[in-house]
């Protein structure tokens, strides 16, 4: 529970997109440990087969997501999540 | 005794490296922290008899996932960031969604409590013959009845390799 609050307060509270993406890789974190405690508990292990396909998915998460940072920092030469406004009115 | 000892153990590390790695102002510094907590979460996963996450978990995630963390944080020039404030100006944002969070799990603890017939949740050490080496019985459930998750997983990871090396390719 705490990695997973303080995983939300890192992805709220950081500038650097990095460090963003860090705090999301937490929160699957602290998911796990809880998919893998009740399949210990129940003793069946599909909640380890879904924890795999979390791990999975926070693979391909990291590298679309890196692959966007070294997009952007290519582009706008920052990775402060403050100065991505081209969006903003 | 000596499984909590040790369950306090690595839990106290990971979650000493997640604070750290979010209130560390360098990059690399929180990449360091994330290791060392996701270390401790492989240590919670053999305690907890997943001997195969444990190790997907180390290869993965320290081994895969970090370097290339690592990778970009190198490649992206960091002597600016360092200078700057650390945090954005969401601080009342974090705290209230933090706050709330906090609540919700209160509420949810609260109420199994209250619940007839049950006492406060807490759930008794499963005993040590319910989940043998296991290994195998992952390997059987993920290949039958996982199988076409399985195979969408495949496909969701040839389309974000892809896309990683389209996102990250120079344009002419």
């Amino acid at each position: 529970m705490a990695l997973f609050l303080l995983g939300v307060i890192g992805v709220i509270m950081r500038r650097n997109v990095i460090v963003v993406l860090m705090s999301i890789e937490l929160i699957l974190n602290a998911v796990n440990i809880n998919l893998v405690a009740f399949s210990r508990l129940y003793g069946d292990v599909a909640g380890q087969v879904f924890a795999l396909f979390v791990i999975a998915d926070a693979a391909a998460e990291a590298a679309v997501g890196l692959g966007i940072i070294i997009a952007f920092f290519r582009n706008r030469e920052t990775v402060l999540a403050d100065e991505m406004d081209l969006l903003k009115w | 005794m000596l499984d909590k000892a040790l369950f306090y153990f690595f839990a106290g590390i990971a979650v000493a490296g997640a604070a750290l790695m979010v209130t560390r102002r360098n990059a690399v510094h929180s990449a360091i922290f994330l290791i060392a907590t996701l270390l401790a979460t492989a240590g919670i996963f053999l305690q907890l008899r997943a001997e195969f996450l444990f190790i997907v978990q180390i290869i993965l995630y320290v081994g895969g996932i970090m370097v290339l963390f690592i990778f970009v944080i190198m490649l992206v020039n960091l002597d600016v960031a360092l200078h700057q404030i650390k945090f954005a100006r969401q601080k009342w944002v974090a705290l209230i969604v933090t706050l709330a969070l906090t609540a919700q799990v209160g509420v949810m603890f609260w109420t199994t409590g209250k619940m007839p017939g049950q006492g406060f949740p807490i759930l008794t050490a499963a005993p040590a013959n319910r989940l043998p080496p296991n290994a195998e019985a992952v390997a059987k459930s993920l290949f039958s009845s996982y199988l076409l998750p399985f195979e969408i997983a495949s496909v969701l990871l040839l389309v974000a390799m892809i896309g990683a090396v389209v996102m990250a390719k120079k344009r002419e």
